[in-house]
């Protein structure tokens, strides 16, 4: 037994893990400590204080946050659940449809906006949108993101579907039911776990876009992301550590939550 | 950039046979529109002619890609030298995402090595470990790789203080700074395949090997990394496409004289240089090499399914 857990173990492995972990977290953990400097001055501590966050909601800078957080989750919940939507039917369609001449090319066109340079798929979405007129501002934010969120939304849906048999829905249509009542009273309430959790990461994937948004946004409109590049443009600044925290911390928790939603089994 | 979708699967059924082009409908209509349809406008965009502050006329010419690649003096009447101002600003991006691969190989691979071979219960949680910072927003991760490598940074600080450094490492806008920025944007998609591969590795070949005196080093070299080769491939594609089109990690950390095409097409479009058709053929550019790569490793892979 001690041989064979001796042929496993590679000698600095274990300290480059460590590192591994540490190189990930440094910066995140640094950042947090320093939005809670009670210093004008970025560099220097003056101990810990709560006024860069008092200052996001107060202070000049305060309005600008707030109009881009509400563009920001807005934009984020309706392109989330639209992509989620869309998602799940091409799915059922996919994993439920049988075998026909459709499906590869289907699931190709999902993939395209994972597989297409992000920076590509910007530059193509606003020339196509000047191109046939559409005036670039939250419209425009919103169509392109419900689009690029479709695949994150879809991958956990399929995976999902795949792992559930589908004598739940036989057993149902044996019982009369009709397909629609299969789909809606037995896949769906199975499938769950998977939306929700296809729903959180095509909610993160568009409230974290930086490069597509500010391609397509107009002059006047401002995300989270495009009003922090902005500010750090001009200079790193004690508020956008604190506005940093307070959006790493909400994607902790929604990975989170989406990791202990995707592995809860209901099926059994 | 995860991967692309599964191949559809195995608990697949045809209950819903008779509903599949309604259901599909939707997102042919929105991917179709907003998707396929732009990259298709932008092939047409970039043969078109360029017109004065942003915009396009609709005649159909190459001068795009021949401002790419070509220089023909200042009337634009000369003979076509090859030019070399773009094509470098790509290489210069081909040779950081390079850099930034193999420095995500190197601490990717033992990383993922080591959470494979820990007990079944704790795997779970050092994958989780490595996810999360995916899922911080990019630009955010970008901005504190920026606050912590700074001159006066918090790095600096810890070097300075324990004596290992007199003077502060001007990190910050070198190529360096770029380098760090890209692995530390893409690292855990390193992981992650390279995890999944070491994870399916029998390790009793392992055994075998070192029962056949082979020493620990040959045996990683000769049973273990051609077993996870896939892995690793995939591995290395995950960090490198993205980081060749990569925008902030440079713009954030690179500074001005460190431009990579992500920046270079942002410019036709956003700064002062306003070229939506060379724009366009830049893009292209970038789309072509990102394409070549993936046919490359999806044939490879074709391949290595075939042999086993």
């Amino acid at each position: 037994m001690s041989a064979k857990t001796d042929v496993k173990t590679y000698t600095g492995f274990q300290f480059i893990t460590i590192l591994c972990v540490v190189i990930l977290y440094a910066p995140l953990v640094v950042v947090t400590i320093y939005s809670f400097n009670a210093s004008e001055s970025i560099t220097t501590w003056g101990g810990v204080s709560l006024r860069w966050y008092v200052d996001i909601f107060t202070g000049p800078e305060s309005a600008k946050f707030q109009q881009a957080a509400i563009n920001s989750f807005s934009i984020a919940i309706i392109a989330a659940t639209l992509a989620t939507g869309i998602a799940t039917a091409a799915a059922t369609a996919i994993v439920r449809g049988g075998k026909y001449r459709l499906r590869t090319p289907s699931l190709g066109l999902i993939s395209l906006p994972i597989m297409v340079p992000e920076i590509v798929l910007a530059v193509a979405t606003l020339i196509f949108f000047n191109s046939i007129g559409f005036t670039r501002g939250y419209m425009t934010i919103l169509v392109a993101h419900t689009a690029f969120c479709i695949p994150f939304a879809y991958l956990p849906i399929q995976a999902r579907m795949q792992g559930i048999e589908d004598t739940y829905e036989h057993a149902a249509m044996d019982l009369y039911a009709t397909k629609a009542q299969a789909f809606r009273r037995i896949l769906l309430p199975l499938m769950m776990p998977g939306i929700i959790s296809g729903f959180l990461l095509a909610f993160i994937v568009s409230l974290d876009d930086f490069i597509i948004t500010n391609f397509v946004k107009g002059a006047g409109i401002e995300t989270l992301p495009t009003a922090i590049f902005g500010s750090v443009k001009q200079g790193l600044k004690p508020n956008i550590m604190a506005i940093s925290t307070m959006l790493l911390g909400l994607s902790v928790v929604m990975v989170t939550i989406s990791y202990f939603v995707s592995k809860s089994d209901n099926t059994k | 950039m995860a991967g692309g979708a599964a191949s559809g699967g195995t608990a697949a059924s045809d209950t819903y046979a008779k509903a599949r082009h309604w259901l599909l409908m939707p997102s042919w209509v929105v991917l179709g529109f907003f998707v396929f349809a732009p990259v298709c406008v932008m092939v047409i965009y970039s043969f078109l002619t360029k017109e004065f502050r942003g915009g396009v006329i609709w005649e159909p010419t190459l001068a795009a890609y021949d401002q790419f690649f070509f220089d023909r003096g200042l009337f634009g009447d000369g003979d076509p030298i090859l030019q070399w101002t773009y094509i470098s600003i790509f290489w210069r991006s081909i040779w950081q995402a390079g850099l930034a691969t193999i420095l995500s190989l190197l601490i990717g691979f033992p990383t993922a090595y080591y959470i494979a071979t820990r007990p079944a219960k704790t795997r779970a949680l050092w994958v989780f470990l490595i996810t999360i910072p995916y899922w911080v927003n990019l630009l955010i991760r970008t901005v504190s790789m920026k606050f912590l490598l700074r001159d006066e940074g918090p790095l600096n600080d810890f070097l300075l203080n324990i004596g290992l450094i007199n003077d502060p490492l001007h990190i910050i806008n070198t190529n360096l700074a770029v380098q760090l920025g890209l692995f530390y944007s893409y690292l855990p998609f390193m992981v992650l395949p390279i995890y999944a591969s070491v994870e399916r590795y029998n390790f009793t070949m392992s055994e075998a090997a070192a029962d056949l005196y082979a020493t620990k080093f040959t045996t990683l070299r000769r049973i273990l990394l051609p077993a996870v080769k896939p892995g690793v491939i995939a591995g290395c594609i995950l960090v490198f496409v993205p980081s060749l089109g990569a925008f902030l990690a440079p713009d954030l950390l690179g500074g001005a004289k460190n431009f990579m095409i992500g920046s270079l097409i942002e410019e036709q479009f956003k700064g002062n240089a306003g070229n939506w058709p060379f724009g366009a053929a830049a893009s292209m550019v970038l789309l072509t090499m990102v394409i070549v790569i993936l046919l490359i490793f999806s044939s490879q892979q074709r391949r290595a399914g075939a042999d086993q």
